[in-house]
């Protein structure tokens, strides 16, 4: 089932319809939800304006482990069926994943100057996560380096996978060890511990960011099998 | 073409050999590292002298309530577990989150017995967002509106 929608010839097609849907819901669910956690939801009790930028930085963080996780699953696949649909997904998302871990710590950044009283600590947190950017940038070096795409692609395949291990660090980093950054308010025991006003407009920022990559990795993937088709 | 030949086990095989043997050397790796991961010692563990005596450290905790007592940008306080406290003494600008009742973690040293002495004042986000409580004469407001 699965290597049928993995053979370019359906894929091609397939990646066409879902463009679209993909496009409407990252636009419009980023316009509702940006105005509604920047203007409509409430000022935090503790924190006041300075909180919004959970906004950007929250989803940012997400996606950036996100990307990674669906890069390690196409790693799988190319590393023992050589999918070449897999490949491409591997070729296209370091880029996307390194821009998201760049916000993610530059937005962290800036709210924690104000709120923590420093602009970067070396906690468990912080620095996993800005270990993810090197690991993207190691894989992004590799597509760079090396010219045959499929090539490329199984070298960048092997360092995702040994890479992979630093996604559950990043998680769990706030729950292992003693750490400034905060613990989970969303996946939490008994719930989230943020206001149901605040959190909606979060998840539509979540859906948007996602459905933002999705839309760029089909469209960037399509490019792929149109070039190595012609 | 079935799914899993010969040549697509062995690569599958091999690849899952390489990720437990990347998982176990990550574990065993951490839990070395464990004591160096940790970003603060809480004050109980300072009391029972866990935390280094010559050189700086990092304590966190809550500031007890009613024990801040600023003079000018000197400003003392105590930071607690809720089962030891440790007086801590600090000259400089606080974050926005400082407040009594919170999450704080202070740079320093130990200067005596029982006083910490910060160069650094961080203060710990309790991952709550709520809006801010109506007060009675809000909500005597709203209801007359």
């Amino acid at each position: 089932m699965l290597r049928k929608f993995a053979a370019p010839k359906i894929f091609y097609p397939l990646a066409g319809k879902l463009m679209p849907w993909f496009f409407w819901t990252f636009a419009v669910l980023g316009a509702v939800g940006l105005y509604w956690g920047l203007m409509l939801a409430p000022v935090d009790a503790v924190q006041g304006q300075a909180y919004r930028i959970m906004y950007v930085h929250v989803p940012s963080a997400w996606m950036s482990m996100m990307i990674y996780t669906s890069m390690a699953v196409s790693a799988a696949a190319v590393l023992v069926w050589r999918t070449k649909v897999a490949e491409y997904w591997l070729l296209c998302s370091p880029g996307l994943g390194a821009s998201f871990t760049f916000i993610t710590l530059v937005t962290g950044s800036l709210w924690g100057k104000p709120m923590w009283g420093t602009y970067w600590v070396w906690d468990a947190r912080l620095t996993s996560e800005l270990v993810l950017l090197f690991i993207y940038f190691a894989i992004l070096a590799m597509k760079g380096a090396i010219p045959d795409r499929r090539k490329a692609a199984r070298v960048m395949a092997m360092i995702t996978v040994v890479g992979f291990v630093n996604i559950p660090i990043i998680k769990f980093s706030v729950d292992w060890w003693t750490t400034l950054h905060q613990g989970d308010s969303i996946f939490r025991k008994g719930g989230p511990s943020i206001a149901p006003s605040m959190l909606v407009p979060l998840f539509m920022m979540a859906l948007s960011f996602s459905s933002y990559y999705f839309w760029l990795v089909l469209k960037h993937i399509r490019t792929l099998i149109e070039r190595s088709a012609a | 073409m079935s799914l899993l030949t010969r040549k697509h086990k062995r690569r599958g095989a091999f690849l899952a050999v390489i990720l437990i043997a990347l998982s176990a050397a990550t574990f065993l790796m951490l839990r070395a590292f464990s004591e160096n991961l940790l970003f603060y010692f809480l004050p109980s563990q300072v009391k029972e002298g866990k935390a280094p005596a010559r050189h700086d450290f990092r304590m966190g905790g809550l500031v007890l309530q009613g024990s801040v007592k600023k003079d000018g940008l000197t400003v003392h306080f105590t930071v607690t577990d809720l089962h030891d406290s440790v007086p801590v003494v600090y000259t400089g600008i606080l974050p926005d989150l400082f407040h009594e009742g919170r999450g704080v973690i202070v740079e320093g040293r130990m200067s005596g017995p029982d006083l910490f002495k910060a160069d650094q004042v961080l203060a710990k986000h309790d991952a709550k967002y709520q809006p801010p409580e109506m007060t009675p004469e809000m909500k005597k407001y709203m209801q007359a509106h």
